[in-house]
């Protein structure tokens, strides 16, 4: 163990104030016993923007420790200038080892994207949330929310995933996409791509989400049941991508579109950077990876 | 008053982050034994295992109910107020966290804090020492943590508890979450949990 001690740091061993950290780990535990409830807790002001997930930044806080290896992601990759922020964030205030390695990590932080790699059972996956509530923009009221969650009433959820089908002949929503936990609460996955929604299903990595601005903790332990919500004739599916990866010719993976110039030019590749980079390394290459496009400098 | 021989943790920050992993980590994966060494010196009567987890959870903030044989040496609470800053209540359905010595005389599981429909995180943690824990038990688990099912053993496991156990998972949400520990060793039950006795 390495720990940096607050006198090195100014800060207390990842940077959150013990009390705080007992606060947040008793939401956190009650989280755990009720898969997909929204606990309520005294988010803190963090050294960072709301839109920085300082609500998944106070999860991690709580849970890691110094021998701990994190990875932090952003719509996939480890190297936006958030995931970078976060990163450095907790190797400054807890001394812990990081790493871009899914299979690597004890625990990782996530905005919007979960590893292309199968999560294991020594991990913690912890959701960056900007909006817990699936039923916010049908209800707008929290006493009311409160109170279809406590009768498990998601007739409205439901309304409006038809009134998409109505209008569009399917389910329009590819985001966000609502979930049933457990067989009782619906559930935000935090604005994931549906495509990652059947990852979430009896994972047997711990899933923890939190909400900075919206004040909420939730969680799905390990191997529990989460459906995404769908209907009998229009049952769910997630996105298909006609080609593999451009650049490591992976398929089933999900893809971004990355425009090459302003004649219309563009391909797809991995969102997933490590796991793209991972299979380029294994010598693995799409119709886009000349020598030109080395692992790694993607 | 305080013990003069009993100690908090060695490391306050660094044991409470360890001792809250394992915690969470068996409570994710229910019944799954977890080793836990806290390194404090309670109060004597007071077994470590408890002591640790109530300064991982409790502070002014949780009220604590300690069962007779606890509530029957004083220096337990002197103890748990003075490392914790948690008071005592005499009422289990008020308290965050109940710590029983005695699984056979403790109250009914209803009686304590079972949270409402639409705060049921509102509820009780009962802490329970028991005298041993052991992977293969005649109680067969499943539900949400459990890949398929888990034997556990827990003695002792008092005649009717399965099914008290049984009607705290009906409940649900509502309900207490359960941490059972033994010498060097803790397992959970939280309110999900199936049991079959083999
Ligand atoms: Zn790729």
């Amino acid at each position: 163990m390495n720990a940096p001690s607050p006198a090195e740091t100014g800060y207390n061993f990842a940077y959150l104030d013990e009390q705080t950290k007992r606060m947040i780990r008793r939401a956190i535990l009650k989280a755990i016993a009720i898969p997909g409830y929204q606990v309520p807790f005294a988010s803190r002001e963090m050294p960072m923007p709301y839109g920085w997930g300082t609500g998944g930044v106070q999860v991690t806080a709580a849970v890691i420790g110094p021998d701990d290896v994190l990875k932090v992601i952003d719509q996939g990759s480890d190297d936006t200038t958030n995931a970078v922020s976060i990163r450095k964030f907790f190797a400054k205030t807890a001394g812990v080892a990081t790493t871009t390695r899914t299979a690597e990590a004890t625990v990782i932080q996530t905005r919007h994207r979960i590893p292309e790699t199968p999560l294991s059972e020594g991990q913690i996956l912890v959701y960056q949330v900007p909006i817990p509530e699936p039923l916010r923009f049908l209800e707008p009221r929290e006493t009311e929310t409160r109170k279809l969650h406590a009768l498990a009433d998601y007739g409205l959820m439901h309304v409006k995933l038809y009134e998409d089908i109505a209008r569009h002949g399917h389910i329009a929503t590819t985001y966000d996409y609502p979930v049933e936990v457990a067989g009782r609460y619906v559930m935000n996955p935090s604005p994931t791509p549906k495509f990652d929604n059947p990852k979430m299903h009896r994972s047997p990595a711990l899933q923890l989400f939190g909400a900075g601005r919206e004040k909420r903790i939730y969680a799905v332990p390990p191997y529990t049941d989460v459906v995404s919500l769908d209907f009998e004739d229009h049952p769910f599916e997630v996105q298909r991508f006609e080609k593999p990866c451009a650049l490591c010719a992976a398929t089933g993976v999900y893809l971004d579109e990355v425009v090459l110039d302003d004649r219309g030019g563009r391909m797809f590749v991995c969102s997933d950077s490590d796991y793209c980079a991972s299979r380029r390394d294994a010598g693995h290459r799409g119709e886009m990876a000349g020598d030109a496009l080395p692992a790694g400098q993607s | 008053m305080l013990d003069v021989a009993s100690t908090g943790f060695a490391d306050p920050v660094l044991d409470a982050q360890a001792q809250f992993r394992a915690l969470a980590d068996a409570l994710a994966r229910p019944g799954s034994l977890r080793a836990f060494t806290p390194r404090l010196t309670p109060p004597v009567g007071f077994p470590a295992a408890l002591a640790s987890i109530a300064l991982t959870v409790a502070d002014h903030e949780t009220a604590i109910w300690l069962d007779p044989a606890f509530a029957a040496d004083p220096g337990i609470a002197v103890w748990l107020a003075f490392h914790s800053g948690a008071r005592t209540t005499s009422d289990p359905s008020e308290a965050a966290f109940a710590f029983v010595a005695d699984i056979r005389a403790m109250p009914p599981l209803a009686a304590f804090g079972l949270g409402d429909e639409a705060y049921p995180d509102r509820s009780t943690t009962l802490v329970i020492a028991v005298e041993s824990l052991a992977e293969e038990g005649a109680l067969v688990l499943s539900g949400p943590g459990i890949e398929t099912d888990r034997r556990l053993g827990v003695t002792p496991w008092p005649e009717g508890f399965s099914a008290q156990f049984a009607a705290n998972r009906a409940l649900f949400p509502r309900g207490v979450d359960l941490i059972l520990a033994a010498q060097g060793v803790i397992a959970a039950l939280p309110r999900t949990t199936r049991i079959r006795e083999a």
